[in-house]
C-alpha cells in the first residue's frame, strides 16, 4: 500500500520472489509456442510480480521498479502492436492477422508464422500486465473513501 | 490410483469454500478462496485441461488475490454482519 510494510520477512521475501517471478513471466511468455502458457498468462505474472512489490515496499520505493501513471497509455501501446501486426499482414495481400503475409522480404511463410505469432504475443503480454498495473494504481491512488462513498450517493 | 486423487482435491475444495463462506476475519477467507481457486486448477490438470489450469492457477490464485487483499485494506478486516 502506500507506505512500507514494517515486518522485514515480508521485505526479504518480496524482494528475493520479485524477480523470480518476473523470469517465471518471461519464460511463459517466449514458451507459448511450444507449451502451456502464452501472452495472458505471462502478462499476468509480469504485472503481479510489480503488484507484489507495490503491496509490500509501499509507493514510494516501488517507483523504482515501475512508475505508476505510465501504465494505460503502455498497455494502449499494446494493443497497438496488436493492431498493428494484423494490419501489416493485410498490407501484405492476406486476411487480417493471416501472419504468412507479413511484408517481411527474405522470409518463407514458416518463418512468417514464427514471427507473427511472437510479434501478437508480444502485443497481449504488454497490454495485459499494464492494464492491470493501471487498475490497481486507480484503486490506490485516485479516490479516497469519502469520495467513492460520494459516488454512490 | 487416480479417481481417488480427484476426490481428495473435490473434497478440499468443497471444504475450502464452504470454510471461506463461514470465514468472519476477511483476509482468511481471502485466503482460503486462494485454495478453492488452486485445487479447481490442479482437478483441470487431472481432467487433461493444462492451459486452463494454467490460467485458472495465474488469474485466480494470484491476481485476484492481490485485488481482494486491496479490496479489504480499504473496508475492515473482519466483516460487520
Amino acid at each position: 500500500m502506500r507506505e512500507a510494510s514494517t515486518s522485514p520477512i515480508i521485505q526479504v521475501a518480496i524482494r528475493g520472489l520479485m524477480p523470480v517471478i518476473q523470469l517465471v513471466g518471461l519464460y511463459v511468455f517466449f514458451h507459448g509456442h511450444y507449451s502451456p502458457g502464452g501472452g495472458f498468462q505471462g502478462g499476468v505474472l509480469l504485472a503481479v510480480s510489480v503488484m507484489l512489490g507495490r503491496l509490500a515496499l509501499g509507493l514510494e520505493m516501488s517507483q523504482v521498479v515501475f512508475r505508476s501513471g505510465i501504465a494505460v497509455g503502455l498497455s494502449a501501446v499494446g494493443v497497438m502492436i496488436y493492431a498493428a501486426t494484423g494490419l501489416a499482414a493485410l498490407l501484405g495481400g492476406g486476411e487480417f492477422l493471416n501472419y504468412g503475409f507479413l511484408p517481411i522480404p527474405g522470409l518463407d511463410p514458416p518463418a512468417l508464422r514464427n514471427l507473427g505469432i511472437l510479434l501478437i504475443e508480444a502485443g497481449v503480454t504488454v497490454g495485459v500486465m499494464m492494464a492491470l498495473i493501471a487498475i490497481y494504481d486507480e484503486i490506490v491512488e485516485s479516490r479516497t473513501e469519502s469520495s467513492v462513498l460520494a459516488t454512490f450517493e | 490410483m487416480h479417481w481417488q486423487i480427484e476426490i481428495l482435491l473435490l473434497v478440499i475444495l468443497v471444504v475450502a469454500a464452504l470454510t471461506a463462506l463461514q470465514l468472519k476475519n476477511l483476509l482468511a477467507a481471502v485466503v482460503t478462496l486462494n485454495i478453492f481457486s488452486f485445487m479447481s486448477a490442479a482437478l483441470m490438470v487431472s481432467m487433461g485441461a493444462i492451459d486452463v489450469a494454467f490460467t485458472e492457477a495465474v488469474v485466480g490464485a494470484g491476481a485476484v488475490g492481490i485485488f481482494n487483499i486491496l479490496a479489504i485494506f480499504r473496508t475492515t478486516r473482519r466483516t460487520l454482519d
